[in-house]
């Protein structure tokens, strides 16, 4: 299992876009992806469940991935949360 | 301008997309859903009902990829595809079939307990953006719902010109879907400022007012209506008087909207190629939004007085931290000039007891305040100093007279980079630092401060009150305030010159930088940073887009000659036309 922590430095947090490019970016793996904030802990294959964790900019989540491809599919989504996300 | 009395009843909604109509009501009715009580009998059944509800996602999904390709924005498009993983959400579906498997209730029923529970759910968030979410969700079940053959489809009317239609809500897919090239106005009873029907309008330019509640019911089809999409104000079967009234002040927006939309994206350069960098004054993390909806480039005041002001005790570092936090993420990386506290003058705080004084301007305030009780100064310094690692940040201190004391308000934020330093917090090590100009003493010795600070910005409010002694609160003397008096303009020559002789940025936030009729004065005498109030920026960018840097040097260079304010006034008139 992968685990990271991100602080979300984008300025609406994790909103409906990002939220979209999220679930369908996790989509082309086979790994489980859960995204944990606080307590609540989701699984990514679901929009309802991210918009549920009403991440706000400033906010700190951690990243768990277990499966087959999990290193492919951290890398992918290291990237998304570090760079892409931003711009979104 | 004349005002009649409004005898027939206004509402006032939540203004979202502005703009002024005046149409034709059409009352959208709602549909009405019932559940129909039906319990599966066997396992059979179960597998039909799961069958039929994936169907009916498939459908919807492929109906609104259909509306994708219509629609014409990108605000529009994005919105529609997290409808369609909305659609499809795991989540969702787990959900659904749960319901029928455990409670043997088939699709239809189903989901809408799905639905009822998720929107509620998103309704009781504290964030206005994911609590209007909840309208999405219950767009996304609709649809599966007309699907799973529960309601005949409505075929879409088309509308007759001018027409306003009024709505309980409005769904992202009815705002793209509806004919409405004839459609010139929304009215909705619920929503709010970033419901997505909203987040359309705008991006179509339909004047929008949604949240009108109960009152909503007023409005009958066929009324004649009269909205404001900007102040959210409804008035169903306007007088004539009030129909006279908003065709002019439609008139004046729609002139102003023209000039923005031919500028705001535009960058900020005179016709000979000089770049004149046009900055917003701030209060909150909130106002940006509108300061890059004007075409503004960063922030060149950002006054941290409101989080003080309206409340019982100072607030913390961690408070502090917070708001300048916000305000450096939602700068998208441009840059931002935070001034530190400048209380005292016409600025009381509860907590913070200033003894009367005979003068209050010339007494207690801002940095003076600051650099006598450093423990109100650290803590705000040590606040930006860690916001600052999330924006690109300048300091600013306020009410300087003399180089004293820049070096001691310098020694005390080395003090704070040095505390957060042996913390180990991070924060940005280069951060610039500059003053306001706005005391005579330092407009004059401007050479000799320029070695201490990285910018200046000219406060012309104060400067102006206090180079020409008057108080404009004071009836008796209010005329004698003004910034284009040729002492006043001297001092501003001779900040800008000196300024940039040191090679240090020079910049302009007081209310003389959002005046026309200055602009080009300005420029003339050197400006290169103007910041105001973000609704201006449209306007002096209008006037800087079309005049070269040269002319605007000859106007200095004659405005340094004339003797009288009057004059100046009138041949600056004379420039701009």
């Amino acid at each position: 299992m992968i685990s990271k922590v991100y602080t979300i430095l984008a300025a609406e947090g994790i909103h409906a876009r990002p939220a979209t490019a999220l679930v369908r970016l996790a989509r082309q793996f086979s790994s489980s992806v859960y995204l944990k904030k606080n307590e609540a802990m989701v699984k990514l294959d679901s929009m309802l469940n991210i918009l549920s964790l009403a991440t706000k900019a400033g906010d700190v989540i951690t990243m768990q991935i277990e499966g087959e491809d999990e290193v492919s599919a951290a890398a992918v989504l290291d990237q998304f949360f570090t760079e892409q996300l931003k711009h979104l | 301008m004349y005002l009649p009395e409004f005898k027939l009843k206004k509402m006032n909604g939540t203004g979202v997309s502005p703009g002024i109509s005046i149409g034709t009501a059409w009352v959208v009715k709602k549909d009405i859903r019932t559940r129909t009580g039906i319990l599966l009998q066997n396992e059979e059944d179960i597998l039909r009902e799961m069958e039929k509800y994936k169907r009916a996602v498939k459908t919807s999904a492929e109906e609104l990829q259909a509306v994708i390709l219509h629609a014409e924005s990108s605000e529009a498009a994005d919105i529609l595809e997290m409808q369609i993983e909305l659609l499809n959400d795991p989540q969702m579906e787990r959900d659904v079939f749960d319901k029928i498997t455990a409670g043997k209730k088939n699709a239809h029923d189903a989901l809408m307990e799905v639905v009822e529970i998720l929107t509620a759910r998103f309704w009781n968030m504290s964030d206005a953006y994911l609590k209007a979410r909840a309208s999405d969700i219950q767009d996304s079940g609709n649809r599966i719902l007309n699907n799973l053959g529960g309601l005949q489809k409505a075929t879409p009317p088309s509308f007759r010109t001018n027409t306003i239609v009024v709505a309980e809500d409005l769904s992202p897919a009815d705002t793209i879907t509806l004919d409405i090239k004839n459609v010139i106005g929304f009215i909705t009873r619920e929503g709010g400022k970033t419901s997505h029907a909203a987040i359309i309008a705008r991006s179509r330019g339909i004047p929008a007012v949604v949240g009108c509640g109960e009152a909503w019911h007023g409005i009958k089809d066929g009324d004649q209506v009269l909205m404001d999409g900007e102040t959210g104000l409804v008035i169903p079967n306007p007088e004539q008087e009030q129909i006279s009234a908003y065709v002019l002040k439609r008139q004046s927006f729609m002139e102003k909207l023209n000039l923005l939309k031919k500028l705001k994206h535009a960058p900020s350069v005179t016709t000979d190629g000089w770049e004149i960098k046009l900055f917003a004054n701030i209060a909150d993390a909130d106002d940006l939004e509108t300061v890059f909806d004007q075409g503004g480039e960063g922030v060149g005041l950002f006054r941290t007085e409101l989080l003080f002001l309206g409340r019982e005790s100072m607030p913390t570092e961690e408070e502090q931290f917070a708001l300048y936090k916000n305000v450096a993420i939602k700068s998208k990386g441009k840059s931002v000039t935070v001034r530190t506290l400048d209380i005292g003058g016409d600025k009381q705080l509860s907590y913070f007891d200033i003894p009367a004084e005979q003068n209050p301007f010339l007494g207690y305030r801002a940095i003076r305040i600051c650099l006598d009780k450093k423990d109100i100064f650290v803590t705000q310094l040590k606040a930006i100093l860690r916001a600052s690692s999330f924006g690109k940040f300048s300091i600013m201190f306020p009410m300087i007279s003399g180089i004293r004391e820049i070096r001691q308000a310098k020694e005390i934020l080395a003090g704070a980079k040095n505390e957060l330093r042996e913390a180990q917090i991070p924060f940005d090590e280069n951060i610039p630092v500059g003053i306001m100009m706005e005391i005579p003493s330092a407009a004059i010795t401007a050479d000799l401060l320029a070695s201490e600070v990285d910018f200046f910005s000219i406060g012309t409010n104060d400067l102006c009150q206090y180079s020409l002694a008057v108080d404009r609160m004071n009836e008796k003397v209010k005329e004698l305030y003004d910034p284009y008096n040729p002492g006043v303009l001297r001092l501003i020559r001779f900040i800008i010159e000196q300024g940039h002789k040191h090679k240090i940025r020079v910049g302009m936030c007081g209310e003389l930088a959002s005046d026309p009729l200055a602009t080009l004065l300005l420029m003339g005498l050197g400006l290169k940073e103007f910041s105001m109030n973000a609704g201006a920026i449209p306007i002096i960018k209008d006037i800087i887009v079309h005049h070269d840097l040269e002319k605007a040097k000859a106007i200095g260079e004659a405005v340094m000659q004339m003797e009288d304010s009057a004059k100046i006034m009138r041949y600056l008139q004379t420039m701009n036309t």
